[in-house]
């Protein structure tokens, strides 16, 4: 009467039969009924399974990750040598973005001119995952009750725990001078993205940082008096519709050989470059409100 | 010399922070440990000459991130509290009632 092991693999296939759980399947509870005069007899059969089936679990799940293993290291075999002159790294394209980048696309940063004029539809669909992230959190994290039945407000989603960092007088005074200090670096690395290491993502991300800060040590009410769903919304709709409609012009123009009323400017001046800087201004704008719209809905379900 | 024996020190620390992050018993030690690979990736993003990335590293993974997974932690652990105390409150109920039918 034993259960073959194919019939116990094609009920554990079926997802009616887990060989982890100390509990027996239907099936073999159906079988303990009829013989309920052999109870310990199959209790002690069952348990060797059980006890069988476990080992087995184990065994697959190593034996799993060293193919696995196997697999991926396979593959790192048949990666290019490092340096090889003949590597698809090295090739013509690369060659144009480093030599001519500065000329046709004005930004002294190199990594800004590729990804925000040569790549930009990339970054257009990067801040739109992005976009995409905040509506999934907001679908699942928001609270919409903003009152209880009885009129009383609903209460923070994340109850403060032993550490209150708006009563901590040594992190309240310290985030007093940083502040300030990180939105400033923030706004510079936002601005300066075509001409030095940096860009959108990176300043919105200090942005993001700063503000989240701010929220944690004067509390989420004083940031939400400054920051409503309502503007979040606006800045964030109008960076993408600003950035999608920006680099279709870009588009259209390049594609039908038009002349661009878009210069490049002298490279190495804040205002050149084209469209690389208000474009980087959108994609922080988007990643900044991101992080911070994460922040709140995580923290207590709703922005204000 | 000095530079290697840098780079070496930070590929060490990568690894073991690696290692750390998944063997670690206690979340909460999991997600400071995951912010200190951050930290440690962002410095060898910035030798590997790409400071851009460094940067975003710096902000997102060893910030943002960091405490992204520490709001969901306290989450979960209120989830987990609030279906204990449910919990404890159906049992007691259960006695009540049964200790009444008695």
């Amino acid at each position: 009467m034993r259960r073959s092991f194919q019939q116990k693999l094609s009920a554990w296939y079926r997802g009616k039969y887990d060989f982890t759980l100390k509990t027996a399947d239907p099936l073999q509870a159906r079988w303990k009924h009829e013989y309920t005069g052999k109870e310990h007899k199959i209790r002690e059969m069952e348990r060797r399974e059980l006890a069988f089936s476990g080992v087995l679990y184990n065994i697959l799940c190593v034996l799993f990750c060293l193919i696995f293993i196997g697999v991926l290291l396979i593959a790192v075999a048949f990666l290019p040598a490092h340096g090889s002159p003949d590597n698809p790294a090295v090739n013509e394209v690369m060659e144009r973005y480093v030599e001519e980048g500065m000329d046709e696309t004005g930004a002294v940063n190199t990594v800004a001119g590729m990804i925000l004029d040569y790549r930009a539809f990339d970054t257009l669909g990067e801040s739109f995952v992005l976009f995409t992230a905040v509506c999934a959190v907001t679908i699942l994290m928001k609270n919409t009750k903003k009152r209880a039945p009885d009129g009383t407000p609903v209460p923070m989603a994340v109850k403060p725990g032993i550490v209150e960092y708006s009563k901590d007088n040594i992190v309240k005074t310290v985030s007093r001078f940083l502040i300030p200090f990180i939105f400033v670096f923030g706004v510079y690395v936002l601005l300066n993205g075509h001409l030095s290491p940096g860009g959108g993502f990176s300043g919105g991300a200090i942005l993001g940082g700063a503000l989240i800060l701010y929220a944690m040590v004067y509390g989420e009410d004083r940031a939400a008096a400054v920051f409503s769903e309502r503007l979040i919304k606006t800045v964030v709709l109008s960076s993408l519709s600003f950035y999608a409609l920006a680099k279709s012009y870009s588009f259209f123009t390049g594609a039908n050989h038009l002349p661009s009323i878009i210069s490049t400017g002298t490279p190495g001046r804040i205002l050149s470059a084209g469209l690389i800087l208000p474009l980087n201004v959108a994609v922080g704008f988007v990643v900044c409100c991101t992080m911070y719209s994460f922040y709140m809905y995580f923290r207590r379900g709703r922005i204000q | 010399m000095l530079r290697e024996i840098f780079v070496t020190l930070l590929l060490a620390g990568l690894v073991f922070c690696a290692v750390a992050t998944a063997v670690s018993r206690r979340l909460m030690r999991t997600v400071i440990i995951f912010m200190a690979y951050s930290l440690i990736m962002s410095v060898v993003w910035l030798l590997l000459e790409a400071p851009d990335l460094g940067i975003t590293e710096a902000a997102v993974g060893a910030g943002v991130t960091g405490i992204l997974f520490y709001l969901a932690l306290r989450r979960i652990h209120q989830f987990d509290r609030d279906a204990a105390n449910q919990e404890e409150r159906v049992r007691s109920d259960n006695e009540n009632g049964s200790a009444k039918e008695e």
